[in-house]
């Protein structure tokens, strides 16, 4: 019965996809809106994309961003990784019930919550806010997407390589990085690129754990954004916006292509059975 | 298994990593695995919420149970305490006098209820239509649900200011059409937060939907309607509640954090709607009280404990079912 689509089925779809991506079109057409009245159409122009390169708060904050993003994405994606192989491979040891609690209760927390109690500890320890502090921060929230994601990965793996690694004389540490980092590696680079994302869109977090000294492009980008819409901000967004789509859709095409490789080697190593 | 196993393989490789020195390597190591994530947690997701429970009730503080030993209470925190110890007893009365709080709490939870609700008219057919869907398309739609998830939620909520505003977009199209004759006021009310809310977590509820319903037996319905079941009732019968995990699943993540929502209420929602996230927001950063930001924190976690531990358990049955 699946395959065919009745009227009403494509009018939710057509219309869920519409309600999902128009305003981001608008959003990336009206960058390019020559008028500095957002939403009167003044004819096509460069011209704000040309005006950040001189706005240099918002340079400095895309670096500070970039920056955090990448090392608490980095450090997150070795920590979720750990989470989730302790999720999964050990399912007694005491406590798991509380670990697995403060795995999941990140994705769901709200996020001035997170950002209060981080703020709170930050100081009840006398650490400086600042760079470190976000990425503190940012490293906590984000380190349970990567566990969850590799989590999905490790459930459907099949444990039998890794027992024959083992009985082969690989130490436990050995079939890890030969035989288990491998297969799980696609969903591991896609945990590092959804704690990158994550870390790059935050808002709420940074601006409890930041200090003055660092100010990252959400905060600077709401700052602005409390003030009106401005093409130069449409501009910025459009970029960040260029930037992700492209990362993600660079990501899925590799994996797919992985995956259709895998299959081939599966397939021809039955065909050689 | 390994020592075994170790004498039937004769490679100096492995031998070279297998002496007693190598299994008590590999034994630190796995211990670690779970020993690394698990402090990182406790010190920084567990412990601050003691310090704001300390912060926000001086009495427990005292008698904290010394679970994190990380800290030293003492040293750094000394003339802070003091001065909160002083204040905070009064914090929770304080949020009970004030009807601000109250009305806060309840208009979170109902504006985060209504946009749950919302989010699940506009996601059930979405998802029901995706799982029917040819498989070979699936995988693009299912992308191109995901893909808003990547982009920025700021700019996602951003991006509704100019459509919604009274000289915005939506407005323009409405009175070029000819629908309206004056500007519809959206901007800065209840109605802009649904909007917000439904299109920022939108995939978080297609996602567990369409989980559930790509799973399900679509022959079943079938059978009732050659059975006679007329369409509608065979899927309050048979589809609705097959899919009620997804259902369940979907409306939690999207209920959750909405009622503790900050950007969406600030940005859209304008001056004069209330909403918890906001007032924690305000007081906070506007008020610089920590204390009843504190408290306000503490009571929007009860609030919301009870739905999490719904959720950590739906999480943990499927994980099961998977096994």
């Amino acid at each position: 019965m699946q395959g065919k689509l009745s009227r009403f089925n494509i009018t939710a779809l057509v219309l869920g996809f519409a309600f999902l991506y128009l305003p981001i079109v608008l959003l990336v057409i009206y960058s390019f809106n020559d008028s500095k009245l957002v939403t009167v159409w003044g004819g096509f122009s460069t011209r704000w994309y040309a005006s950040l390169l001189s706005n240099h708060l918002l340079l400095d904050a895309a670096w500070v961003t970039a920056r955090v993003a990448f090392i608490s994405a980095t450090v997150a994606t070795v920590l979720g990784t750990l989470a989730a192989l302790a999720l999964v491979r050990y399912t007694r040891f005491r406590g798991r019930f509380l670990f697995s609690g403060m795995v999941f209760a990140p994705l769901v927390m709200p996020e001035v919550i997170t950002g209060l109690s981080l703020l709170l500890l930050f100081v009840a320890v006398g650490l400086d806010r600042g760079f470190l502090t976000i990425v503190l921060a940012h490293i906590t929230f984000t380190m349970c997407f990567v566990a969850v994601v590799v989590q999905s990965r490790l459930m459907s793996f099949d444990r039998s390589l890794e027992e024959a690694a083992m009985d082969l004389g690989a130490t436990p540490f050995r079939t890890f990085i030969h035989v288990t980092l491998p297969v799980i590696l696609p969903a591991v680079v896609s945990g590092w690129m959804l704690a990158f994302t994550l870390s790059l869109d935050d808002l709420v977090i940074a601006s409890f754990t930041s200090g003055p000294g660092a100010t990252t492009l959400p905060m600077r980008i709401y700052s602005q954004v409390r003030l009106g819409v401005t093409p130069e901000i449409n501009a910025v967004c459009t970029l960040l916006i260029g930037v992700v789509t492209i990362g993600v859709l660079a990501a899925a095409i590799v994996n797919k292509r992985r995956d259709i490789q895998r299959q081939r080697d599966e397939q021809a190593a039955a065909q050689a059975n | 298994m390994s020592q075994a196993s170790a004498v039937t393989r004769p490679a100096s490789e492995a031998s070279a990593s297998h002496g007693p020195g190598g299994t008590v390597l590999s034994a630190i190591l796995s211990r670690l695995v779970i020993v690394v994530p698990y402090l990182w947690l406790l010190v920084f997701f567990l412990a601050p919420f003691a310090i704001v429970f300390k912060i926000s009730l001086s009495e427990t503080a005292i008698s904290m149970p010394p679970y994190f030993p990380v800290f030293s209470w003492e040293d750094g925190l000394s003339g802070f305490w003091e001065n909160v110890k002083e204040l905070s007893f009064a914090n929770y009365l304080w949020l009970v006098d004030d009807p601000l709080y109250f009305n806060a709490y309840i208009s979170s939870v109902v504006i985060a209820a209504i946009s749950t609700f919302l989010a699940l008219l506009v996601g059930y057919p979405m998802a029901y239509a995706m799982a029917r869907a040819p498989s070979s398309i699936r995988m693009v739609l299912l992308m191109l649900v995901i893909l808003p998830f990547w982009t920025s939620f700021l700019i996602r909520v951003y991006a509704w200011i100019g459509i919604l505003k009274p000289e915005g977009l939506l407005n323009q199209f409405l009175m070029w059409a000819g629908v309206i004759d004056s500007p519809l006021q959206i901007m800065n009310t209840h109605t802009a937060i649904y909007i917000g809310i439904v299109y920022s977590y939108l995939p978080f509820m297609v996602l567990p939907l369409y989980a559930t319903l790509e799973k399900m037996d679509f022959s079943l319905i079938e059978a009732a309607q050659d059975l006679g079941c007329p369409p509608i009732s065979a899927f309050w019968k048979i589809t609705f509640p097959l899919s009620l995990p997804g259902v369940v699943a979907g409306c939690l993540l999207v209920f959750i954090p909405a009622v503790g929502e900050f950007v969406i209420p600030d940005l859209l929602g304008g001056s004069q709607t209330l909403m918890i996230g906001k007032t924690l927001w305000n007081e906070f950063f506007g008020n610089r009280d920590w204390p009843v930001a504190s408290a306000v924190a503490v009571v929007l976690l009860l609030i919301l404990v009870v739905p999490m531990m719904f959720f950590q358990r739906a999480q943990a049955r499927s994980q099961e079912q998977e096994r």
